[in-house]
């Protein structure tokens, strides 16, 4: 398993990669291959973003990311899984997350990928802060996508 | 007892800083904490909490030691 928060830009398909190289090297009981990429876009709420700001809660947001992965694995008996996710200031076409699942057949490798990125945008401590012509503004979470915690 | 506060983006801005050491009485939950700590200040809708790293309710009563940490619902991927 690879969690890993990024500072700096990078390349999600360098890392799958490198990843696959390095640590799964020629594993050949995997089947299947699941990955999905996030990227920034220069608009939302039909406003034109310009840049993003994103914030996390250290320690937090690596401990959620590895409960995430690991209750992909026991659910789907994926083989790995991967998380990488940026923080800091990103611009439009920047990648933001790339999430891949390994395993033996293509229903737990896209089940795996799907359930460890809904998690990922429901429980992980990530908050994006997003500058529009109109100046900056926190986003709020899309209608759908909340989460089941508790509140204040 | 000591407990480690910490705020998080917009609550962040709202609170003025980003973390505080504070002395407590023993006892408190985290609801009463956060009343207490904004009082006369115009406070988010939303916002969750966390202890030592992981998502509490509202009526978790805190320990000596503790870190706990205000934020708004999450927006990462």
């Amino acid at each position: 398993m690879k969690i890993e928060i990024m500072n700096e830009k990078f390349d999600p398909w360098q890392s799958l990669v490198d990843y696959k190289k390095n640590v799964l090297q020629n594993n050949p009981k995997i089947g299947a291959t699941s990955v999905f990429v996030g990227t920034v876009r220069d608009f939302n709420d039909d406003e034109e973003v310009q840049n993003m700001e994103l914030e996390h809660y250290p320690g937090m947001t690596e401990k959620y990311l590895e409960d995430i992965v690991n209750a992909a694995i026991k659910k789907y008996k994926i083989i790995d899984g991967l998380v990488i996710h940026r923080v800091g200031a990103l611009e439009p076409t920047d990648p933001i997350v790339i999430v891949a699942s390994w395993s033996e057949h293509r229903d737990n490798a896209f089940n795996a990928t799907r359930d460890i990125m809904e998690a990922l945008k429901a429980e992980a401590p990530f908050w994006k802060k997003e500058s529009t012509n109109n100046g900056f503004r926190w986003v709020e979470p899309t209608i759908g996508e909340e989460n089941n915690i508790d509140e204040i | 007892m000591k407990i480690y506060v910490k705020y998080f983006a917009s609550v962040r801005d709202i609170m003025g800083k980003d973390s505080e050491d504070l002395k407590i009485e023993t006892s408190l939950s985290a609801n009463e904490l956060w009343k207490s700590l904004t009082v006369g200040k115009k406070t988010p809708i939303r916002v969750l909490v966390a202890v030592n790293h992981e998502y509490v309710d509202k009526n978790f009563k805190l320990k000596n030691g503790d870190e706990i940490a205000f934020f708004p619902p999450v927006t990462g991927g």
